[in-house]
């Protein structure tokens, strides 16, 4: 214990180690917020669940906090829907059941950048007499501009940025420059102030009804920007964090743990069984790694827990082994193990409770340099396509991105932010695991 | 390789050592032929092995056979198609035949044997390469044979590959020697902060290289081998070559220069701490002289061992590299097929990855086996 003290002590004189040790503990504190705010089964239907979770985002939008940096800030994305807001509805009932609802959203627009694109999607209820309703838009200045009439179906979207009538009666502007400045003027400048959506319908039915959402798509959405299905990447980095963490961690300590205990059993038992794992580790160096996972990842399972068996089995006799087997040489020749055995100790008791513990000085700094490479590997995979496809993962985020042309395309932000948590979570361990190396062995430390 | 050059000075630089080694000098040849057998016979083994393993995981689905029944349904659908006498035939008839001609075949190639049987057929069959026709897939020559894609994909990789290893190793060894001679100074300690971003795999920074000079800067392609279309004289063809191998090469070189660099440079600081440096020294010895014979002589099996496993390392992470690059090699044709999911394929590029492995592994022992004198058959140190 009081050695333990005194280690972490020394520790703490390594800022290099201080600063890993920080990011480990900022990596474990964002995993434990994930788990706790985004229980894991809400995590998978949010990144699993497609265009009804997001619809409300819009495509490729850079993260809100962009805001703060910027002069020129870039709009949100409004979204105001009847059912959220019943004050917007006013209905009249007829004697005969028939009504006349009138919607008027209100919203306010200051931007001096134009939204994305404008959606008004309805749902409605009727037997057979669709409600027959028109869309007009009035602007600050209180000019009315009507938009369309239509009858709804039971749920339709209605992309107002894409119809052609419209387009034409606005001068052959595009919808937004139409909507939201003053057109028919040179420069054109965007009205800011108090616009209103306003929705006139008629229902034919009784018990007909309908309501209306209108969504302007701005360039920021959520925080962590969104891609091409609309999802916020927030979910996924912020989950990414725990799977990285679980999967690197369960990784290195099933790799070191059985690589130490072969190790141990080779270099006590010697003879025939040291050279038969001696062999074995180096059949195993030749073998391909990368490939022999793809095929598994192909063939039979892209499941993070198989991949993660595999990749222990494939580890058993990794490279690690013959660190550890100098180690063992030179324990087993201490006195204190001739103690152990000239008062007749087992091999179990002699592995495990004297050799086994000499090196865990030597196995601490190595397991936790380890834990990057397999958080990598992870990622490695899923930028191959063979990610889990059921859980959000930065490898998958990068991989996506990349599919969809987000270096091409500029939208860095989809590439960067997974990328930079994966440095860091590599930065932590490594930062920590050399200044433990070098504390643990200090031969190397006189260098 | 095999060939070694006689004239390699052996040996530490005490004198002693150095009268021992010019006896055995002459003995290198011999010495390193006989070890050079042994070991193409163990990585054979190996390598079998590796083949082996890869059938069984891959059979372990019943893909191989599912290859391996395709292949023939297909040769027994073609030599229908081309006899006239049986196309003639009715459909009924005609589906019949092929049905009897499909379970000769299968019978024939020994489909009905017990799986060890098979494998050990499947075995012979993969160390050649032969792996029947791709799914999807085909050469840019248009051959379906996977060994014909695979070779014709070969090129590219090892020029990538073997280009940045070797610029790797000369820039590691030149910074880990000025460095080792500097202990403690501004550098040293810059680099012991940044020995960390080893921790990266090299496609890792290739996403930010493409980022940067590429995207950002548009100064260098976001990847492929060559400009399109290709350019028509050798040596334009050479410089686009150049240009197109700048942003692998430097994200392989960031990924694992610190570590090397770092690692080698405490092997130096181990060996120049030994009683003969002092010795020189005190001899008077030039810091060259005494840089070049006793202390990077010692230390270079030591490197070679550790750049072997660096090798290993990159080995593994070609196909993403290759990937991220679109450089038209090996690693990005795993890829593709991954995507298609051509099986035959993935197999071929399983059963290659394990030879180029062995084949590095190879290639540095013969080099380990010249440099270190004290290498003998089955002696301790000859394992990489």
């Amino acid at each position: 214990m009081k050695s333990l003290k005194k280690n972490f002590q020394e520790l703490l004189k390594y800022p290099s180690a201080v600063v890993g040790l920080i990011l480990v503990l900022v990596l474990v504190a964002i995993s434990i917020y994930a788990m706790v705010t985004i229980p894991y089964n809400e995590a998978i239907i949010l990144w699993r669940g497609g265009e009804d979770q997001w619809y409300r985002n819009p495509k490729y939008a850079l993260p809100k906090w962009v805001n703060y940096f910027r002069k020129d800030k870039l709009p949100e994305s409004i979204a105001l829907s009847t059912i959220d807001h019943p004050e917007y509805k006013t209905v009249e009932t007829n004697e005969d059941g028939s009504a006349i609802i009138t919607i008027e959203i209100p919203f306010e627009y200051n931007y001096e950048i134009l939204p994305v694109d404008l959606m008004i999607r309805f749902t409605s209820n009727f037997q057979e007499k669709a409600p027959f309703i028109s869309v007009s838009w009035i602007r600050p200045d209180g000019e009315k501009i009507r938009i369309k009439n239509l009858s709804i179906s039971p749920k339709q979207d209605y992309r107002v940025s894409q119809d052609k009538d419209l387009q034409k009666k606005l001068g052959g502007n595009k919808i937004e420059v139409g909507l939201f400045t003053d057109y028919k003027n040179d420069p054109k400048t965007i009205e800011k102030g108090k616009y209103t959506l306003k929705i006139e319908g008629a229902t034919f039915e009784k018990d007909s009804d309908f309501d209306a959402e209108f969504i302007a798509y701005g360039k920021v959405a959520g925080l962590g920007g969104t891609d091409h299905l609309r999802r916020d990447l927030i979910v996924a980095l912020l989950w990414g964090a725990p799977i990285a963490l679980a999967f690197g961690l369960l990784a290195a300590v099933g790799t070191t743990l059985t690589q130490m205990i072969i190790a141990a059993l080779g270099t006590w038992f010697g003879g025939w069984v040291d050279i038969l794992i001696q062999r074995i580790t180096e059949i195993n160096l030749v073998l391909p790694f990368l490939p022999i996972l793809i095929m598994i990842g192909t063939f039979y399972s892209r499941s993070i827990w198989v991949i993660l068996t595999a990749v222990i089995i494939l580890n058993i006799f990794g490279t690690g082994i013959k660190t550890f087997r100098a180690v063992f040489m030179q324990t087993k020749e201490t006195p204190y193990i001739e103690a152990a055995r000239a008062y007749g100790a087992s091999n179990t008791r002699i592995i495990f409770s004297y050799m086994v513990p000499r090196i865990l000085p030597m196995l601490i700094p190595q397991f936790i340099i380890l834990i990057p490479s397999y958080v990598f590997l992870e990622a490695s995979l899923a930028v191959l396509g063979l990610g889990d496809p059921t859980l959000p993962t930065w490898g998958k985020v990068i991989d996506e991105a990349r599919a969809n042309g987000a270096l091409f395309q500029g939208w860095y932000y989809w590439v960067i932010e997974p990328s930079i948590l994966l440095m860091l979570t590599g930065l932590a361990f490594a930062m920590l695991g050399f200044s433990l190396d070098r504390i643990f062995n200090p031969r190397l430390r006189e260098m | 390789m095999a060939q070694a050059n006689p004239s390699i000075p052996l040996g530490g630089g005490v004198e002693e050592v150095k009268k021992k080694s010019k006896i055995d000098s002459n003995n290198t040849l011999v010495r390193v032929a006989k070890y050079t057998g042994l070991r193409i016979i163990t990585l054979g083994i190996t390598v079998i092995i590796g083949i082996y393993l890869t059938i069984l995981i891959a059979n372990m689905g019943g893909y191989v056979d599912e290859i391996r029944r395709a292949q023939i349904r297909e040769d027994v659908g073609a030599r229908v198609a081309g006899n006239p006498t049986m196309r003639n035939l009715p459909a009924e008839v005609k589906r019949q035949k092929i049905a009897e001609m499909v379970a000769i075949e299968e019978k024939r190639y020994g489909m009905d044997q017990p799986f060890i049987t098979r494998s050990a057929r499947y075995l012979g069959n993969a160390i050649q390469l032969n792996l029947g026709y791709a799914l999807k897939m085909n050469s840019n020559s248009g051959s379906k044979l996977v060994r014909n894609i695979l070779l014709e994909r070969l090129p590219p990789t090892l020029l990538l590959f073997a280009t940045a290893d070797i610029i790797l190793f000369f820039i590691s060894l030149f910074f880990a020697l000025a460095l080792s001679r500097q202990y403690g100074s501004f550098f040293d300690k810059v680099l012991i902060t940044l020995t960390p971003l080893s921790s990266a795999p090299g496609w890792f920074y290739g996403i930010f290289l493409i980022l940067i000079f590429a995207s950002m800067l548009k100064i260098l392609p976001f990847g492929g081998m060559v400009d399109a279309p290709p350019p028509k004289t050798p040596f334009l063809y050479f410089l686009s070559l150049m240009k197109h191998m700048i942003l692998p090469v430097l994200s392989l070189a960031i990924s694992k220069i610190f570590i090397q660099v770092f690692s080698w440079r405490t092997f130096f600081l181990i060996y120049s701490s030994e009683d003969y440096v002092d010795m020189a020294k005190a001899k008077g010895l030039t810091s060259r002289d005494i840089e070049r014979r006793y202390i990077l002589r010692p230390t270079l099996p030591t490197i070679i061992t550790s750049f072997a496993l660096l090798i290993i390392g990159i080995w593994t992470g070609g196909p993403i590299l290759e990937t991220i690059f679109n450089w038209p090699g090996l690693g990005r044709t795993f890829y593709q097929a991954i995507g298609q999911f051509d099986t035959p394929v993935i197999i071929g590029e399983a059963v290659i990855f394990s030879y180029l492995l062995a084949a590095t592994v190879f290639l540095l022992d013969i080099i380990y086996a010249i440099v270190d004198p004290r290498v003998k058959i089955g002696g301790e140190s000859s394992s990489i």
